[in-house]
C-alpha cells in the first residue's frame, strides 16, 4: 500500500515537473525562438510626418523708386508686412504660403540704374549692385511716366531674381500711402505667382501624395510631361543618319554640348546630377513614309504619324545599363537624301518652324535638313556639318520643357526676358526648387507612412537595422526639410528633401523586405499541431488525473469528517 | 444656292476639323500613360509544357510588333523549348500546327530564364526591390504614367499558381504585391491576364485601384489546350491564349479597338472552359480604353514651339595632353582559342552522320544551339 503510494506520488511529481519546464521553460523558448527580429522604427513620428503641414516662405523686397512716394510717405513706409494664405488640399495635408514683404526706397546707385533706357540694360546695372539670395525676389517699383518699358507692359521680369513693376495710372502721386499699398498689394501677388511658387503648382508637386480631380486640360499636360523628381538623369543625344551612302555628317557634339547643355545643368546640379552621353546611328530608317507634296516641294509628316516614329528606333538606342535613373533622349534625324527636305506639319497643316516634337517623359526629336547644303552635282557621299547651335537651340527648349522649367503662362501686361546663355533664369530655378522640395517631401512622406504601415500589417516581416537606421534618417531629413521651407531657406530645404527621398527610398525597397511568408492560420495549425500534441497529450491527461484525485481526496477527507 | 450649299459643305467641314482636333486631344488626355510596360511570365517546366511557353512567346510577339520594345519588357521562360534536347526543331517555338508560326523568331530578349523564374523573384520584380547589382534589362522601372501588361501562364488552381513545379504563388500574395505596387505609385492602370486552370481565382483578391484583370477559366473549370502538332509530339497553345493571339493579330499600332472586344476573346463554344473578367477596381469605362493602352505604346507627342536663341561661337575643347611623357604601353590580343579548328571538327563529325538534319554541333560535350542559318560556309 505505501509503496504504491509513494510511486503514485512520484508519479504525480514526474508528471508536475514535466509540466512546469514545458511551461516555463519551453513555451518561452520556443515563442523566443520563433519570433523575428524587428528593428525599433519610429513610429509616432512617422505618423505624425503622415499629417503634413507644409509652410512654404518667400521674401520680397519692394523697392519704390523716385517718382512714386512723396517724400513725407516715404517716412511712413511701413518696414515690413507679412501676409499668411491658408489652403487645405485635404484632409491630411494643408499649406500655408507666408509672404514676408519689406518696403524701402531706392538708394541712388539704383535710381542711375533704373535710369537706362532699355528695361534690360537696366536689369543687368541692377544685378551688378546686389545680390539676390536664392528664394526671395526684389521689385523695384517704377513711376507710371517712366520710359523703362513699353507702353501695353506693365511688368518686366528680369533674368535673375528682379522685376520692375509700373505703377498703374489710377493712383497719383498725390494719394495716401495706404491706397498706394493696397494698389500695390494684389500685383506683387501676380508677381510672386509668376515668380516663385503658385497655388497650382504646388498642388500638382503634391500629386504623390494627393490625386487630385484633373484640373483644366493644361495642367494634366504639363504634370505628365515632366519627368518625376529623381536624384540623377541620364541625357543622350543620338545621330541619326539613314543615308551613309549619300551624307557624311560632322557634328561637334562634345564642343556644342560643353558650350550650350553644360551651362543649363551646371546651374541645375542642386536640383540632380546629370549624365551626358552621345552616339551616331546609322541606317536607322523611319517607321513611317512621309507623304510628298508638290505644292511645297517637300515630304511631310502629319501629327498622327509622329507617334509611331519613337517605337521603331527606340529598340536601338541602346541604355546606360549602371544606373536606374531616367533617360531623356534627344535624337537629331537628318532624312535620306531621296525624302530631302522633311517637314513637320502641325494639324492646322502649318510647318512647324523648329521640325521637331518631343514626347513627354521621353524625349525629343529634330529633324534636320541638307539638302540646302549641296548641289545636284555634288559627289556622294558629300561632307556635312551640322549647325549645332541651331539644333541646341531647340534640344534646349525641350530639356527645359521635359525637365519642368517650362516658363508659365504669364498674364497680360507682363514682359518676361529672354532666357540668358544658360538658357535658366534664377527665378525659374526657384520655381523649379521650391516645386521639388514640395515633391520630394510629399513622396518620402507617402513612401515611409505606407513603409510603417506595411511593418505594421505584416507581423513576421524581418526588420534589419540598416532599414530602421534609413527609416530614422529619413524622418530626420523630412523634418528638417519641412522646418527649411517654413525658414524660406531654399536651398538647404531642397537638399534635405533630397536626402529624404534618398534614404526611404533606399529603405522601401530594400530586398530583405520582401514578405514571403504568407501563412494562411490552417496551415499554422497544420504544421504545429504533429510537433506539440503527441508531447501536449499526456502532460494534459495526467494533470488532468492529479487534479480527479486530488478532488477525490479532498470529498474523502470531507467524508471522513462528516 | 449654289453658294449656300458650298458654305455648308465648308461648315460642316470645319466643324468636322474642329471636332477631330478635340477628339485627338481628348485621346492625349484619356488614357493619362506615357509610357508602357509588359511582364510575361511562363511557370511551368518540362518539354510537355512547351505550350505554355508558346503562350507566353506569342503574347511577347504581338506585343513587341504593338511597339513596347524590350527594354520596357520583362520576359520570364521557366524552361527553354526551343534549344531543349527534345525539340525536333531546334530554335523555333510554333504556335500553330503544321509548323505555320513560329514565335521565337530571331530576336528574342529572355530576361529571366530557368531556374530564375521564381515567386521570389516575381515578386521583386513587381514590387522592385532587386539587389542593387540586378541590370537595367531585369528590372520592372515603370512610374506612375506606365501602363502595365501582366500575363501569367502555366499550371494553377484554386488560389495559387505553380512555378517550376515546385513553390507556389497565391492570390493573397499576388494582391498584395499589386497594393505595394500602388503605394509606390509604379503604374497608372495595370492589365492582369492569366491563362491558368481556375484562373479566375487569382484576381479574386485584388484590392488596389487601377486593375483590370482577365482570366482563362472560371474557379472549378480546367483550361485546356488546344491542338497538339503530331510532328513535335505535345500540344502546342492553349486555347484562350491561342484564340488571343489570332484576335492580337488583327490589331495595329493606330488600331481602335477597345477592352470591350478583348472580352469576347474566346467564347465558350471554343474555349470550352468559361473565360472571365474583372473591371471593377478599373476607374475608367473599360469600352474608353484602349488595347493599345496595354498592348502598344503609342507613344503622346507635342510640337516644339520653342526654341532658345544661342548665339554664343562653340568654345573649342581643349586636349589635355599633359601626360604626354607616360609611355602608352602597347597592347596586344591574347591567344585566341583555335575556333576555326574547332567548328571544322565539329563540322567533320556532322558530316560523317547523315541522319542529323540540322547542324548540331558537339563538341566535348558542349553544344552550339539555336542557330538556325547554317555555319556550312566557313
Amino acid at each position: 500500500m505505501a509503496t504504491t503510494e509513494v510511486e503514485r506520488r512520484r508519479g504525480q511529481l514526474a508528471a508536475l515537473s514535466i509540466a512546469v519546464v514545458v511551461i516555463v521553460v519551453g513555451v518561452p523558448l520556443w515563442w523566443k525562438t520563433t519570433e523575428t527580429y524587428r528593428a525599433w522604427l519610429p513610429v509616432s513620428q512617422i505618423n505624425e510626418l503622415s499629417n503634413l503641414q507644409l509652410q512654404l516662405s518667400a521674401d520680397v523686397e519692394v523697392v519704390f523708386a523716385r517718382g512714386t512716394v512723396t517724400p513725407e510717405q516715404q517716412k511712413k513706409v511701413p518696414l515690413t508686412r507679412t501676409q499668411d494664405e491658408e489652403h487645405s488640399v485635404d484632409e491630411d495635408t494643408a499649406l500655408r504660403y507666408r509672404y514676408e514683404t519689406r518696403y524701402r526706397t531706392a538708394t541712388i546707385m539704383e535710381e542711375d540704374a533704373l535710369d537706362q533706357p532699355t528695361a534690360a540694360e537696366a536689369d543687368l546695372s541692377l544685378h551688378t549692385l546686389s545680390e539676390c539670395p536664392c528664394g526671395s525676389l526684389v521689385v523695384y517699383v517704377i513711376p507710371e511716366s517712366s520710359s523703362l518699358l513699353p507702353q501695353d507692359v506693365d511688368v518686366y521680369i528680369g533674368q535673375r531674381r528682379t522685376a520692375l513693376l509700373r505703377i498703374g495710372g489710377q493712383i497719383r502721386v498725390g494719394k495716401t500711402l495706404d491706397l498706394l499699398l493696397a494698389h500695390l498689394e494684389p500685383r506683387i501677388k501676380q508677381v510672386l505667382q509668376v515668380m516663385s511658387f503658385s497655388h497650382t503648382d504646388i498642388t500638382a508637386a503634391l500629386s504623390d501624395r494627393v490625386r487630385l480631380s484633373p484640373g483644366n486640360k493644361e495642367s494634366i499636360a504639363d504634370s505628365m510631361r515632366t519627368f518625376k523628381s529623381s536624384p540623377g538623369y541620364e541625357i543622350t543625344f543620338s545621330l541619326l543618319n539613314p543615308d551613309p551612302k549619300s551624307h557624311r555628317l560632322h557634328w561637334d557634339i562634345e564642343g556644342a554640348v560643353q558650350t550650350y547643355i553644360q551651362p543649363l545643368l551646371t546651374k541645375l546640379a542642386s536640383v540632380a546630377n546629370f549624365s551626358i552621353d552621345s552616339q551616331t546611328l546609322y541606317y536607322a530608317m523611319l517607321g513611317v513614309n512621309p507623304r510628298f507634296d508638290s505644292s511645297l516641294g517637300a515630304y511631310t509628316l502629319s501629327p498622327d504619324s509622329l507617334a509611331h516614329m519613337i517605337n521603331p528606333v527606340e529598340a536601338r538606342l541602346g541604355s546606360n545599363a549602371a544606373s536606374s535613373n531616367p533617360v531623356l533622349n534627344f535624337l537629331l534625324y537628318v532624312p535620306d537624301a531621296q525624302h530631302s527636305p522633311l517637314h513637320i506639319h502641325d494639324s492646322k497643316k502649318q510647318e512647324v518652324p523648329t521640325n521637331a516634337f518631343h514626347s513627354p517623359r521621353w524625349g525629343g526629336i529634330m529633324v534636320y535638313n541638307v539638302d540646302g547644303f549641296y548641289g545636284p552635282e555634288a559627289v556622294f557621299p558629300v561632307d556635312l556639318n551640322i549647325n549645332m547651335a541651331k539644333v541646341m537651340g531647340v534640344f534646349l527648349a525641350q530639356l527645359r520643357l521635359l525637365l519642368g522649367v517650362q516658363s508659365p503662362n504669364a498674364p497680360s501686361g507682363f514682359l518676361v526676358a529672354p532666357c540668358s546663355r544658360t538658357g535658366l533664369a534664377d527665378w525659374e530655378l526657384d520655381r523649379l526648387m521650391w516645386s521639388r522640395s514640395v515633391e520630394n517631401v510629399a513622396t518620402a512622406t507617402t513612401t515611409i507612412t505606407s513603409l510603417a504601415q506595411l511593418l505594421d500589417q505584416i507581423g513576421n516581416i524581418v526588420i534589419n537595422d540598416n532599414i530602421a537606421e534609413q527609416v530614422s534618417s529619413a524622418v530626420t531629413s523630412l523634418q528638417l526639410a519641412v522646418a527649411e521651407l517654413e525658414a524660406g531657406n531654399l536651398r538647404f530645404a531642397l537638399q534635405y528633401s533630397k536626402e529624404a527621398i534618398l534614404a526611404s527610398e533606399r529603405a522601401f525597397f530594400d530586398p530583405s523586405l520582401l514578405h514571403l511568408l504568407y501563412f494562411p492560420d490552417d496551415q499554422k495549425f497544420a504544421i504545429y499541431i504533429p510537433l506539440f500534441l503527441p508531447m501536449c497529450v499526456p502532460i494534459l491527461l495526467s494533470l488532468l488525473k492529479i487534479v480527479s484525485d486530488a478532488r477525490q481526496k479532498r470529498r474523502e477527507k470531507q467524508a471522513k469528517k462528516d | 444656292m449654289k453658294i449656300l450649299g458650298l458654305l455648308s459643305l465648308l461648315a460642316t467641314h470645319l466643324s468636322a476639323n474642329s471636332v477631330n482636333i478635340e477628339e485627338n486631344a481628348g485621346q492625349f488626355f484619356s488614357s493619362g500613360h506615357t509610357n508602357n510596360w509588359a511582364v510575361l511570365v511562363c511557370t511551368s517546366r518540362f518539354w510537355f509544357n512547351y505550350r505554355h511557353v508558346a503562350n507566353t512567346l506569342s503574347v511577347y510577339r504581338s506585343v513587341k510588333r504593338l511597339g513596347i520594345p524590350d527594354s520596357h519588357i520583362v520576359l520570364m521562360l521557366a524552361d527553354d523549348m526551343a534549344c531543349n534536347h527534345r525539340n525536333p526543331k531546334p530554335a523555333t517555338v510554333f504556335s500553330h500546327k503544321n509548323m505555320e508560326l513560329n514565335v521565337y523568331g530571331d530576336d528574342v530578349e529572355v530576361d529571366y530564364r530557368g531556374y530564375e523564374v521564381t515567386v521570389e523573384n516575381f515578386l521583386r520584380v513587381l514590387t522592385g526591390r532587386l539587389p542593387p547589382s540586378t541590370p537595367r534589362s531585369k528590372r520592372l522601372l515603370s512610374d506612375d504614367r506606365s501602363n502595365i501588361l501582366i500575363y501569367l501562364t502555366g499550371h494553377g488552381g484554386n488560389g495559387f499558381l505553380k512555378f517550376q513545379d515546385s513553390e507556389e504563388i497565391s492570390n493573397v500574395e499576388l494582391a498584395d504585391a499589386f497594393q505595394q505596387m500602388w503605394q509606390k505609385r509604379r503604374y497608372n492602370e495595370l492589365l492582369f491576364i492569366i491563362d491558368t486552370c481556375q484562373g479566375a481565382s487569382m484576381y479574386e483578391r485584388f484590392y488596389s485601384p487601377n486593375l483590370m484583370a482577365l482570366a482563362s477559366s472560371q474557379v472549378g473549370e480546367d483550361s485546356l489546350s488546344h491542338q497538339p502538332d503530331l510532328a513535335i509530339g505535345v500540344h502546342l497553345m492553349d486555347r484562350y491564349t491561342f484564340y488571343l493571339l489570332e484576335f492580337l493579330e488583327d490589331i495595329h499600332p493606330a488600331s481602335k479597338s477597345n477592352m470591350n472586344d478583348l472580352f469576347k476573346v474566346c467564347p465558350k463554344s471554343q474555349c470550352v472552359s468559361t473565360p472571365g473578367h474583372r473591371t471593377d477596381l478599373f476607374l475608367r469605362d473599360p469600352g474608353s480604353a484602349l488595347i493599345t493602352d496595354f498592348f502598344g505604346s503609342v507613344r503622346k507627342v507635342e510640337i516644339t514651339m520653342e526654341t532658345v536663341n544661342l548665339t554664343d561661337p562653340i568654345e573649342q575643347v581643349e586636349q589635355n595632353f599633359v601626360n604626354e611623357d607616360l609611355q602608352k604601353e602597347s597592347y596586344s590580343y591574347v591567344d585566341q582559342l583555335p575556333v576555326s579548328e574547332i567548328i571544322h571538327q565539329g563540322l567533320q563529325l556532322v558530316n560523317n552522320n547523315p541522319g542529323l538534319s540540322h547542324p548540331h554541333l558537339s563538341f566535348t560535350g558542349q553544344s552550339v544551339c539555336c542557330r538556325p542559318s547554317s555555319i556550312s560556309s566557313i
